[in-house]
């Protein structure tokens, strides 16, 4: 019996993976529920488990190369068999022997034909095997989808995925009015897909360098190509309109050197501004429910918790790691999840369902020096917060006098689809009063 | 305006290019005393004499041939073929002579002349009194083809075509020739190789010439009243020169085509025009262009079958069905 290892699909929008490191080399026995490969997907670094044991007999990709989903990356066959032959080794239509290493994930995938857990983990290779390889070039892998050209034109530009798409032309025809409804948020497809980015964000820390003598051509990474068709998908169909307050930040100042004072003697972790802002956003988020919801055509999903999303800049991009329940979350808890989101996303090592389903978002470029901007919603979000640095500024006091006070500028970009002027504005006064009154936010 | 038949506009055409220029006559069996087979020269003999309506002997070898020697010597003649059926009987004055001889004399001489008829079938005249050689003769480089499908732009298109320098093949239609269209009293020419829209629409581009242009048109009508589709309806008016922008700009905007003609589909414009548009237009189609002709026979003698032979509006309204 020999079973074909293929490039799973890790997440909904994968299409293709780059096969970045062999845990395992021809010849290896492998056991069921051992590492075979790490796979780069267009977000995250993932472990690829095996689902059957045997021996691996044949490697068809390279470290570092990049392959489509379901193409054949190697042959498991069982131990003291030959290599199979060429006939054998033909592909078959999905990747049976092996999931993705975060289950909950995985079972979200469309159903497949009879999929590999729902049988008993290790099936006995010697009877089921004949009948199983008899089956698999029969597959349903021969079924093209048909996508008009035009279609397949404008998915391209407007980053829809077409494997998830109903066609509604003749013969089930994938048309371009299917891909502009799944552009609009209205098809299924689309809604369920709620990715990373969010903010258009500095990569990186680092200086930037004296620009190369030389034009350097950059091929487009996964996540690159993700960011570029979302933001994309987001800026050219969702109205957005944007707000901004300026937020006395002394107050907030002064509490967060009282708790860290605190912390720092407890031998705690020290709470960082955004934390504050985080918290303060799960709470506005709460008190005004309409910034906490989404657009999907034919109606408005408002969110009955607040999956708070938060950019993290890496070194290829930004992800959005989603802090989960913020809402019930306190101010340390918040704080102690980002640091641990945060540190996995620079790593990659983060989980689709880490990254995915978040309900609001906030972008901060304070801590390069940004005063103020405005981010790009993250569809199928609403409002995206932006957060500025804190600076000393002149202000007049409540008294009429000028004095050295702290200021931060908040920007708030809204999808006039679903918040108006006054609900966009009355949720920048709940973040308002909350971040200058920090205390309210604690109870 | 004036409304007036298709045939009166042809006429019109050749009255008004007869007094213009005196090099202007016009050649064929029964132009002349009989008035016109199909009376499109009715009275103009009478009125411009011998010398401008020339009957002839029934031989379209003989008399093609004689207009194309005219031709060459300075005249502009109209050559009235009964039946464009009967053109095959002259191929070699028509290909050889008249499409050649412009190249073959390396540019010294041109051939002005129009050679004119009916082209189609639906008449139950029978299988060698129906062909509809548009195709074949736009096939042949240095020959131009019109097909006009109105009164207006039968008379337009054939004033041109007299005063081209080239040889025009003019295809008219025995069954469009008491059709009434508003034709201005004033002098107009229509450019060969232009399309006209005569419908617009956003949802698929009905392309036709001749005929097939009347009946895309009342397919459009039952689209829009049954179907809520709106089918824009592009004529050619100009097989060759083929104004090829026009159906990629509507092609372009409704995403969709179907080519109808009542010519046989094998070979057919329509094969050209989808040829053309995917190549050229692949990305903006959101399905499969469609093509409609005549079915692959000749010419069915049965009135009630030969009907059925020919592109209809319900055999348009369920090909963009299929499409749309």
């Amino acid at each position: 019996m020999s079973i074909n290892i293929e490039m799973p699909k890790l997440s909904d929008t994968m299409t293709e993976g780059t096969l970045l490191k062999w845990r395992k080399k021809v010849g290896d026995s492998v056991e069921v529920g051992d590492i075979i490969a790490e796979v780069e997907t267009d977000k995250a670094t993932m472990e690829m488990e095996a689902f059957d044991e045997g021996v691996l007999s044949e490697i068809f990709v390279e470290e570092g190369q990049k392959v489509e989903v379901g193409r054949k990356l190697a042959i498991l066959t069982e131990p003291g068999e030959k290599k199979p032959t060429k006939t054998e080794a033909k592909p078959s239509g999905k990747a049976k022997t092996t999931e993705a290493a975060p289950q909950t994930e995985a079972k979200k995938e469309t159903p497949r034909p009879a999929p590999v857990e729902e049988k008993p983990p290790a099936p006995k290779p010697d009877e089921e095997g004949e009948e199983e390889k008899e089956e698999q070039p029969s597959g349903e892998a021969t079924e093209r989808a048909k996508v008009s050209p035009l279609a397949r034109k404008i998915a391209k530009e407007l980053g829809v995925d077409l494997s998830g798409l109903k066609g509604t032309g003749p013969g089930s025809r994938i048309v371009r009015d299917d891909v502009l409804a799944a552009a609009h948020g209205a098809s299924k497809a689309v809604k369920a897909r709620t990715e990373p980015v969010a903010a258009p964000k500095a990569a990186g820390g680092a200086p930037i360098t004296v620009p190369a003598a030389e034009d350097k051509q950059m091929p487009l990474s996964g996540m690159r190509k993700t960011i570029a068709a979302r933001l994309l998908e987001s800026k050219t169909t969702i109205p957005h309109f944007y707000l901004q307050a300026e937020i006395d930040a002394e107050p907030l100042a002064r509490l967060r050197k009282e708790i860290n004072a605190e912390a720092e003697s407890a031998g705690r972790p020290k709470i960082t501004v955004n934390d504050f802002i985080l918290k303060a956003t799960a709470v506005a988020a709460t008190r005004v429910p309409l910034a906490n919801a989404s657009f999907q055509g034919e109606s408005i999903l408002q969110h009955g918790r607040v999956q708070l999303a938060c950019a993290v800049a890496i070194e290829e991009g930004l992800v959005t790691p989603v802090i989960r329940d913020a809402d019930k979350k306190s101010l340390s808890e918040i704080s102690a999840a980002i640091k641990d989101l945060a540190t996995r996303a620079r790593s990659k090592k983060l989980k689709p369902e880490e990254y995915q389903g978040g309900t609001i978002t906030v972008s901060n470029l304070g801590g390069y020096g940004v005063e103020h901007f405005f981010a790009i919603i993250n569809p199928p979000q609403s409002v995206i917060v932006s957060v500025g640095a804190i600076v000393k500024k002149p202000v007049v006091n409540a008294t009429g006098q000028i004095v050295a006070g702290e200021r931060m500028m908040l920007g708030l970009s809204c999808d006039h689809r679903v918040v108006d002027g006054s609900v966009g504005a009355k949720f920048l006064a709940e973040l308002k009063k909350l971040l200058e009154n920090p205390p309210l936010m604690l109870i | 305006m004036a409304v007036l038949t298709y045939r009166e506009a042809l006429k019109q055409a050749l009255a008004e290019e007869i007094e213009r220029d005196e090099n202007v006559v016009i050649l064929g069996e029964e132009v002349a005393q009989y008035n016109g087979a199909y009376k499109v020269t009715e009275g103009l003999w009478k009125k411009y004499g011998d010398d401008r309506l020339i009957d002839t002997p029934i031989s379209e070898a003989g008399f093609i041939g004689m207009g194309i020697g005219a031709a060459m010597l300075g005249l502009r003649p109209v050559l009235e073929l009964m039946f464009w059926s009967f053109a095959y009987v002259a191929y070699d004055q028509i290909v050889n002579n008249a499409g050649c001889i412009r190249y073959m004399s390396g540019g010294l001489i041109n051939l002005p002349i129009v050679i004119r008829g009916p082209a189609n079938a639906g008449t139950s005249v029978g299988a060698t009194h129906s062909h509809t050689p548009e195709n074949m003769l736009a096939n042949m480089p240095g020959l131009k083809v019109v097909c006009p499908a109105t009164a207006y732009d039968a008379k337009g298109l054939m004033k041109t075509a007299i005063r081209d320098n080239d040889p025009v093949m003019v295809m008219e239609n025995t069954l469009l020739y008491g059709e009434k269209w508003e034709v201005p009293e004033e002098e107009y020419l229509i450019p060969l190789g232009l399309a006209d829209v005569k419908r617009e629409g956003s949802d698929i581009t009905l392309i036709a010439h001749g005929r097939a242009v009347i009946t895309c048109l009342k397919a459009a009508d039952l689209l829009q009243a049954e179907h809520d589709i709106k089918a824009e309806v592009l004529d050619l008016r100009s097989i060759r020169p083929l104004d090829e922008a026009a159906i990629l700009d509507s092609v372009r905007k409704t995403h969709r085509a179907l080519a109808v003609e009542e010519n046989k589909p094998f070979c057919g414009i329509g094969a050209q025009i989808a040829s053309m548009i995917q190549e050229q237009a692949f990305d903006d189609l959101d399905a499969p262009i469609g093509r409609i002709s005549s079915i692959d026979a000749p010419a069915i003698y049965s009135p009630p079958v030969e009907k059925k032979q020919l592109p209809d509006a319900q055999r348009v309204i369920a090909k963009v069905l299929e499409i749309c």
